[in-house]
Formats: structure tokens, C-alpha cells, sequence
């Protein structure tokens, strides 16, 4: 059993869809209890394997046993780099799944068995490529987890969302389409679609030279930035997260960018190599100045939204620029940073997100003004997004502050100053954003002009606005989200150590060792 | 090391007020209860840190060592002479300002009372984390908690004014901790006391490799990024602050948050620059004077400022910026004597200071007056305000009898041994500024001209039966808070003691 675990992650949540999607036409409420028990058990099988990976090293898993000598296998390989992204997937998956309880029929009323069918195939197709090991299934999972998108976005009862998901499925679509025709010219030159194969052929054949191994290189790369929204490739997402049903807009944006940055990385360390990337090609201080211009537009562009989730919206765009940023400086620190930073900010943008859509509901408005009095009105749901907001700010000890403190480390050590400059400054911009969002909960939007006197003794009998929490199934996953960034920020010792099992310590690539299924564990 | 303890008794400290937010929230309709949990929590406090100043007295150190944060950096409690000093100064000073607080939001009707007591118990644990930090890091997280803490309880009135002093409040400690002292504490990670675990413990962890400009920078980013020290350019969320009720800016405008700012300089001087390396004899940088030049010109403007000031908080806040940057001048003088007289007048301007503000917020709940010019002949009817300001004053002046002699007469013989003279000039100045804006006030309560009095007033006479003092437990903390400062210049023995402990080993003869 245990040794089946990689596939197990997978096909419980594509069965569950494939089941939904039969008893789903006769009884709707399926969907909810089978989401949620089929996410559970891939987030269990998910924390097994991380902790099978992390005592005893990498696992390969060769779909239907057909291994690598028969040349047609597909590999699914788990260190504890996709490992750790995996549980992250599955806790996000599982805690969105959780908050869609009462939310799903309320804003796609008449089609939530398709909207439970398509999120479980989106779960899949987002932990599918975080384990796979192939670039030709990765690109067939891509598109499972895109195709699902594109679907839920649409599915929400706005026009704009509607609008918004066309111009998603266009964008999405050429990002794919690049990522499709680098994989064919690494298929050219090598003969293989096993990442680590294709990277033993590069090294063995001395293919580094190769233009086709260039045109590839870029072609990927340029699909995944589509994916991850990356700047100035940013367009679809903005309007494509903030008009989407609130459930949707939760799971795809923590989880969507961040998957991408993590296929990033594998790409250009497992397929190309450290060497390859950082040495020969010698692009880091050109797209480490993209990911400035990134991270200081993404907060500007934040700083000018009336609508709340719109402003987190650009700010995933910034976040994104510290992810690449982080990944290209080329250094240890900023490498792990940036892994560290995949996982705690798809928690605190699922905390932020989950919120928003808390908040959405019960005012009818995505506008921050109208935001007035939740200090008092919802002080659990408003504590648990200041905590997603302190996160985002970098204040310790939620995990924002560590993962900065990693990609600042590696951003002086490389003499990035330009990056170091650009991360503070969006921490400055998020405190703004922010604490302009808490004055308004805190105030209301026009505070009074007199003092805040009341009449009683100060007791607190009269209490002027009655507390009216949301209700348990939407804020149980947000409390939990809120406990898990302080834990990760506790505990990011844990970690980063797990992360180093895979990138050691000073190094900034992925030793073939560890890839090749199996090594000794450390 | 041989004379460090291992000790749970620094977390339970620091816990105590963090878990006494919770009987508060549980007592929120049970005034007496409430009150009586926030008091229980300030005396167990102080039990808890004076159990441990017999340890710390006798030269040895309490750790309590929790886990790591990141490699290398544990989260951990490390309470030396410097530390202990300023826990008890806070520890002990919580008590009076809760019964002080209970008078004055009583007095006054305050709304959410609730959200600000426990919001004052959540500060006060903040405080004590930063006392006790063992290492940058935890230093910096309790600093940051602090910040935030406060927030709600300065912006308590909810109106704009409140709002926009609460912008500004959090928009430069917030702000210069992230864009300075951040950055300068990755920067010290990196430049080599990664390995060392940042931690305070043998004085200093930079090399003399940073280069004098290096040395700098880095030094000015500590001590504009910890900018509840109030240095200028950074100051004027201090007088913003001011919008808070009286008890916050009594305990922590004048004590606790303040003080932090410049205990974590002094920190950064003595446990991570090192003193020798800010000095200029052997191996030294010689940078220390340069932040010892931008303390001066604090001293000088924000005396002149506070001048021109006819509103008694935002005075007391002018005057607490220029004495906060006393202590950052001792600090970067780095001579026995001048560290001795910082830290000595961390305890001193606590005692005096909050006398200060206790006296305005009593003078506000007896009369609604906040302007010194309505207060004359005020002291007829409130002599023991009144009097209790002018104990309070001469402390801060450092005029015999009070604590204030003592800690600035160790700065003066401080500023000499490093042979600074201009700035032996800088403290005479500043102290005749003192006298100039504290003074007056005392004066024209007690002996008021007639064109000083409202149309038709005359200069009332004293007669007991005028007596009309503010509630009885606004009076006696601020009359405790004045002796304590008297008190302090005939028996500061113990308190001298803790300092040499803390400066002696800094200072191998």
C-alpha cells in the first residue's frame, strides 16, 4: 500500500470527480461530503508520503509498472520538495473544500455537482503536477488544472466573470501552447520526456550548447510565466480572480501561481540544471530586475484599488516577483526563500481570500469603504484576515516575516540590492494596503468628529453593534488557515530543513543523486 | 558559560499579562473582576522579576533557551543587569498606571474598557519580551508585537483625530522597522553573527571588517529603525501619540514604548556593535560619535519645541524625545560611565515622566483642562497634583532631591571621560531648556498673575475646603510615583548595583 502512496494522492480525487459527476445528476449534495472526504485522504496520503520521504529519501513510482527501460513509462518522483508543496495543495484543497459548504450552492445555485467536479479535478490536476516527473504529462496536467479553471471561473454568476474567464482560456492557452513546443524541441534533441533523463542526456551528450536546448528553455519558461502571472504577463489575473465565485477565487489563487512557480523551479533545476540556468545562460540580473519591476508594480498597482480583492489580486502579482526573484538570484537563501515562500503564501493568500469571500457575502460589496465597523461586527473573521494581512507584511512571527528574511539573505549575499530595495518597499506598500483596510474596519469609513464616549460606566453593557459572525463551516477553515501562518512562521526551522533534505545546505541546485529515487536519505 | 542559570521563570513572566487577557475578555461585564485581573497579573508579574534579581545581582545570568526560529536563532529569554533593570522599571510602574487607569477611564466614562485593558496587558507582556530577548531576533519580534499592540489603544477614541494620529503612530514604528532595522538585522546575520546566534552575550558579534562607513549605516539603521526611540527625524509619531487616554501615554509613551526604542539601541551598542568597536581606541571605528551628534540635536530641538508647546501632553512628549535621546547619547559615547548613566536614566525619566503625565491626566478629569495656559492657579485647588508635578519635573531636570540627579550627573562625568566638550555644552543647554518649560508651570499654578486668570478671577486663596483633586486613585499612584522618584536619590543603591553588573564586564580594566 504505502508504496502506491504517489498514485494513491492522485486517483482518489480524479475517482471522486469521475463518481460525482455520475451520482452528482441525481443528488447534488453528494458533492460536498465526497469532496471533502477524498481531499482528506489525499492530504493524508500526501503528510505520509512527505514524512516516508523525508526519513528515507525520494521515491519514484512508475504509473502501471512500466518503468524507465521500457522507455514509455510515466515517473512520478516525490522528494521533499514536491512533497512539502504537495501537502500544501492538499491542506489548501481541503480547507477551501471545507469553506464551500453553504457557499457553493449559494453562488452557482443549480450546478454544484459540475462545480464539485471540476474542483476535484482541478485538485488533481494541480497535485498531478507537483508530483509528476515527466515534461509531457506535466503539460497534460497544466492543462487539466487550467481546463478546470477556466470552467469554475466562469461558472460564478457575473457577467464579468464570464469576461474575464475568455480572456483567462486566450492567455492561458498561448502559456500552455509555449510550454507545449519547448517540451517538443527538448524532445528533439534528446529523445526523452523524463525530466532527469532529458537533463542526463544534456550533460552526456553536451547538448548545453545547443540552440533547440535554448529555444526550449526560453519557450518553457515563458509558458510558465503565463501560468504564474508573472510581470509584465500579469493581464488574465486581476479580473480573472476577482470576479470568480468566491470558493473558486480561494482555491485558484493561492494554489495556481505558486504550483507554477514550483514547476519553475523543478524545470530549471531538475530538466536544465543549476549550471546550465545560472552559469552559462547568465540571465539572473535581467530577471531579477524583471521580478523588481514586478514586485514594486504588482504593490503599486495593489495601492490603487478601491476593491479588496482585486488589491490582492495585484498583490499575488508582486508576491509572484519575489517567488521568481528569490528562485533567480542565483543563491541558497533566496532558493529555499522562495520554496518557503510558495507554501506560506499560498497560505496567507488563501487566509486573505477566504476572508474577502467571508466579507463579500455579508456586505454585497467587494469595496474596502464598505468595510466599516467589522472590528466589532465579525471580530473573529476580522482577526483572522489581520492575520493573514501581518503575514503579508512580514511581521513576525507569521511565516511572511521568515520567508522574507530568507529572500532578503539571499538577495545581499548575491548583491541583488535592487531586489532587497523592492522587497522592503512592498512590505512598506502592504502595511499601507492593509492598515488602511484596518482603520476602515476600525473607524468606519467617516469616523466621528467628537470624542467616542458612552454613556454607560464603561462596562460594556451596551454594547452600540451586535457581534454576527459568519457561520462555522466558512470560518473554521479560515481560523485554521490563520493558525497554520503563525505555525509555519514558528516552526519555519522545520521547514527549511525539510527543503534542504532536497537543495543542501549552500548549494542552489538539486543534486541528480536525490532525483534518481534512490539515494540514501541524509 | 559557568554563571548562567537555566530558569522557566523569564517565560512565565512574559506570559502572566498575555494569559491575563483572558479573564479580562471572560470578565468583561464584571468591572471589579476585570480590574481585579489586570492587578493580580501586574503583582505576579513583578513577584516573577524581582524573584530573579537576586541572581542577576549577584552577576549571573537567567536563560531560558525555547527553540529555534531559524538556524542558528533560538527564540530565548536572556536577562542580564540591562535587562532586569528595565523589566522592574516596567513590571513595577504597570501596577500604579492599572489603578491609575481604573480612576481615570472611570472618571472620564471611557468607552471599551475591555478592548483597553487587555490590549494594555498584551503591551506590557510585549515589553517584557523585549526585556528579556536574548538575540536580535526575539528582540525585533517583541518590538514589532509591541507596535502593534498599542494600536488599538492609541487610536481608543475612534474619532479622526485618533485616526490620524494612529496613521502616523504606526506608519513610522512600523515603517522604520521594516525599511531600517530589518534590513540591518539581515545585514548582521549575514556579515557574520549568523553562526553566533546573533545573541548579546560577549559584547558585541561585528568584526572591525564592516569598514567605518559600513559601521555607519549600519549603526543609524538600528537607531532610526528602532525608531520608538524617538530620534529625530523620526519623532513625531511621539507627539501623535498623544491622542491616546492618559494612562497609555503615562506607562507607555513615557515608559514602556519608549524605553523600548532606546533599550534596543543600548542593545545594539553593547551587544552587537560592541562598545569597543564604536569607540576610537584600538579596533575601534570610531562611529559612536556620529550617532552620539544626531542624539544631541535631537536634545536641543525637541527642548526648543517643547517650548513653544501650550498643550501639557504634547509638551511632556517633546520633552520625553529629548531625554529618550540622552540615553542614546550615553549609549553612543560607549564609556563606563556614560552606558552606566544610560542605563540609570532609563529608570530615572521612567519614575519622573510618569509622575508628569499622571499629573496632566489628574488635572484633565478634575477640570477638562488640557492647555497650560487655563491651568493657572490650579495648584490652590489641586496642591497635590501640583506638587507632585513639581517632584516630578525637578527629576526630569535632575535636580536634587531626585533620581535625575544621579542618572544625569553619570551622563555629564560620562560625556567628560570621552572628552567630548561641545557636548558636555549640549547638556547644560538643554538642561536650562528643562528648567524653562517645566518650571513656569509649576510656577503659575501655584502663584498665578492676575492678566494670567480668566476675566474677573482673582488669584484664589488656598484654603483646604477649595481642594478639589481628581479621584482618589488618580492621586495616590501619582503621589507614590513622586515620592519613589525622591526616594530613589537617597537609596538607588540596588539599582547601581544591577547596572555594574551589567557595564563592568564591558569594560575590562
Amino acid at each position: 500500500m504505502a508504496e502506491h502512496l504517489p498514485v494513491i494522492v492522485l486517483l482518489v480525487p480524479l475517482f471522486a470527480a469521475l463518481i460525482n459527476a455520475l451520482a452528482g445528476s441525481a443528488d447534488e449534495r453528494v458533492g460536498f461530503p465526497l469532496t471533502v472526504a477524498a481531499l482528506t485522504a489525499s492530504l493524508a496520503s500526501a503528510v505520509v508520503l512527505l514524512l516516508h520521504v523525508v526519513a528515507e529519501g525520494p521515491i519514484s513510482y512508475f504509473l502501471g509498472g512500466w518503468d524507465q527501460i521500457s522507455g514509455i513509462g510515466i515517473e512520478l518522483r516525490i522528494d521533499t520538495l514536491n512533497g512539502l508543496v504537495l501537502v500544501t495543495v492538499a491542506a489548501v484543497g481541503l480547507l477551501t473544500a471545507i469553506y464551500s459548504c453553504q457557499r457553493v450552492p449559494e453562488d452557482t445555485p443549480g450546478r454544484v455537482a459540475n462545480f464539485y467536479t471540476l474542483y476535484l479535478l482541478l485538485c488533481t490536476g494541480l497535485m498531478g503536477m507537483t508530483v509528476t516527473a515527466d515534461a509531457f504529462n506535466l503539460f497534460v496536467l497544466i492543462e487539466i488544472a487550467s481546463l478546470t479553471s477556466y470552467g469554475l471561473i466562469a461558472m460564478g454568476s457575473s457577467k464579468r466573470g464570464t469576461y474575464a474567464a475568455f480572456n483567462y482560456i486566450i492567455m492561458g492557452t498561448i502559456g500552455a501552447s509555449f510550454y507545449l513546443l519547448g517540451v517538443g524541441y527538448l524532445y528533439i534533441a534528446t529523445g526523452t520526456l523524463d525530466m532527469s533523463d532529458i537533463h542526463a542526456t544534456i550533460i552526456t551528450e553536451g547538448l548545453s550548447d545547443s540552440p533547440s536546448i535554448l529555444v526550449a528553455f526560453v519557450l518553457i519558461t515563458i509558458g510558465v510565466w503565463i501560468k504564474m502571472a508573472f510581470f509584465p504577463l500579469y493581464g488574465w489575473l486581476p479580473n480573472a480572480y476577482t470576479f470568480a465565485p468566491s470558493t473558486t477565487s480561494a482555491i485558484l489563487a493561492p494554489l495556481m501561481t505558486k504550483v507554477s512557480i514550483y514547476v519553475m523551479i523543478r524545470i530549471m533545476l531538475t530538466v536544465f540544471g543549476s549550471e546550465y540556468v545560472f552559469e552559462q545562460l547568465g540571465w539572473s540580473r535581467l530577471i531579477v530586475a524583471l521580478a523588481t519591476i514586478a514586485i514594486v508594480a504588482g504593490s503599486v498597482l495593489a495601492l490603487a484599488q478601491k476593491k479588496l480583492k482585486k488589491m490582492l489580486c495585484y498583490l499575488i502579482v508582486a508576491e509572484v516577483g519575489y517567488m521568481v526573484g528569490g528562485v533567480w538570484l542565483a543563491d541558497h537563501n533566496g532558493l529555499v526563500g522562495s520554496v518557503y515562500h510558495i507554501i506560506s503564501d499560498a497560505f496567507m493568500t488563501l487566509c486573505l481570500f477566504l476572508a474577502a469571500g467571508i466579507f463579500f457575502r455579508r456586505l454585497g460589496s467587494h469595496y474596502i469603504d464598505e468595510l466599516g465597523g467589522m472590528f466589532s461586527k465579525m471580530p473573529v473573521t476580522m482577526a483572522a484576515f489581520a492575520v493573514g494581512a501581518l503575514a503579508m507584511i512580514g511581521i513576525p512571527p507569521t511565516c511572511g516575516f521568515f520567508s522574507k528574511w530568507y529572500l532578503i539573505q539571499g538577495g545581499i549575499a548575491s548583491g541583488h540590492w535592487e531586489y532587497v530595495v523592492a522587497l522592503l518597499f512592498s512590505s512598506l506598500v502592504n502595511a499601507v494596503l492593509f492598515f488602511r483596510i484596518f482603520e476602515v474596519a476600525l473607524f468606519g469609513s467617516k469616523p466621528a468628529e467628537g470624542h467616542g464616549h458612552s454613556d454607560d460606566h464603561g462596562n460594556d453593557h451596551a454594547e452600540p453593534v451586535k457581534i454576527d459572525e459568519a457561520r462555522p463551516a466558512t470560518l473554521i477553515p479560515l481560523v485554521a488557515t490563520a493558525a497554520i501562518i503563525i505555525l509555519l512562521g514558528v516552526f519555519n526551522g522545520k521547514i527549511i530543513d525539510i527543503i534542504q533534505l532536497t537543495i543542501p545546505a549552500g548549494s542552489i541546485e538539486i543534486p541528480a543523486g536525490t532525483m534518481s529515487g534512490h539515494a540514501a536519505p541524509k | 558559560m559557568e554563571n548562567e542559570v537555566h530558569s522557566w521563570v523569564p517565560l512565565l513572566a512574559f506570559l502572566t499579562p498575555l494569559l491575563a487577557v483572558l479573564p479580562i475578555l471572560i470578565f468583561r461585564r464584571e468591572t471589579m473582576l476585570r480590574d481585579g485581573s489586570t492587578i493580580a497579573a501586574g503583582i505576579v508579574m513583578l513577584c516573577l522579576v524581582v524573584s530573579m534579581l537576586g541572581d542577576v545581582s549577584a552577576g549571573k545570568i537567567i536563560t531560558c533557551h525555547l527553540f529555534d526560529l531559524v538556524p542558528n536563532v533560538p527564540l530565548e529569554f536572556r536577562i542580564d543587569g540591562l535587562g532586569m533593570l528595565f523589566a522592574l522599571v516596567a513590571s513595577f510602574l504597570w501596577i500604579p498606571t492599572s489603578f491609575y487607569g481604573f480612576g481615570y477611564m472611570r472618571g472620564l466614562k471611557e468607552h471599551s474598557q475591555t478592548r483597553f485593558f487587555a490590549f494594555f496587558a498584551v503591551s506590557l507582556s510585549a515589553t517584557i519580551g523585549v526585556a528579556f530577548a536574548g538575540n536580535l531576533l526575539t528582540m525585533y519580534l517583541f518590538y514589532e508585537m509591541l507596535s502593534l499592540a498599542t494600536f488599538p489603544l492609541v487610536t481608543h477614541h475612534q474619532d479622526k483625530e485618533a485616526r490620524s494620529g494612529g496613521r502616523t503612530y504606526l506608519s513610522h514604528l512600523l515603517g522604520t522597522s521594516v525599511a531600517f532595522a530589518l534590513p540591518a538585522l539581515i545585514w548582521c546575520y549575514v556579515a557574520g553573527g549568523g553562526a553566533d546566534g546573533m545573541n548579546f552575550s560577549d559584547g558585541g558579534f561585528l568584526s572591525a571588517d564592516l569598514g567605518p562607513t559600513g559601521g555607519v549605516v549600519l549603526l543609524l539603521l538600528f537607531a532610526f529603525g528602532f525608531s520608538k526611540a524617538g530620534m529625530m527625524p523620526f519623532h513625531s509619531w511621539l507627539p501623535g501619540a498623544m491622542v491616546a487616554p492618559t494612562p497609555v501615554s503615562a506607562l507607555l509613551h513615557a515608559v514602556a514604548v519608549v524605553k523600548v526604542g532606546v533599550f534596543c539601541v543600548l542593545r545594539v551598542v553593547t551587544g552587537v556593535f560592541g562598545v569597543d568597536l564604536l569607540g576610537r581606541g584600538e579596533g575601534g571605528l570610531d562611529i559612536g560619535i556620529t550617532l552620539a551628534w544626531v542624539a544631541a540635536f535631537t536634545v536641543i530641538v525637541s527642548s526648543l519645541i517643547a517650548l513653544t508647546q501650550d498643550n501639557l501632553k504634547r509638551r511632556l512628549a517633546f520633552s520625553t524625545i529629548g531625554q529618550l535621546s540622552y540615553i542614546i547619547l550615553g549609549a553612543a559615547l560607549a564609556t563606563k560611565l556614560s552606558v552606566s548613566g544610560s542605563m540609570l536614566h532609563i529608570a530615572a525619566h521612567a519614575v519622573g515622566k510618569i509622575t508628569l503625565f499622571y499629573c496632566a491626566g489628574a488635572i484633565f478629569v478634575a477640570t477638562g483642562k488640557k492647555y497650560i495656559s487655563q491651568m493657572s492657579g490650579l495648584g490652590k485647588t489641586m496642591p497635590f497634583t501640583f506638587g507632585a508635578f513639581f517632584l516630578g519635573s525637578l527629576s526630569v531636570i535632575g535636580l536634587p532631591p531626585t533620581f535625575g540627579l544621579i542618572s544625569k550627573f553619570h551622563l555629564v562625568m560620562g560625556t567628560a571621560e570621552a572628552g567630548e566638550k561641545v557636548l558636555l555644552v549640549v547638556f547644560l543647554v538643554s538642561t536650562i531648556l528643562n528648567a524653562a518649560y517645566f518650571l513656569p508651570i509649576v510656577f503659575r499654578a501655584f502663584f498665578p498673575k492676575n492678566d494670567q486668570l480668566p476675566d474677573g478671577e482673582t488669584a484664589p486663596k488656598f484654603s483646604w475646603s477649595a481642594v478639589r483633586e481628581a479621584p482618589l486613585m488618580c492621586v495616590v499612584p501619582l503621589a507614590l510615583t513622586a515620592f519613589l522618584s525622591v526616594f530613589l536619590f537617597f537609596g538607588s543603591g540596588f539599582l547601581r548595583e544591577l547596572v555594574a553588573t551589567f557595564v563592568d564586564p564591558l569594560f575590562p580594566k
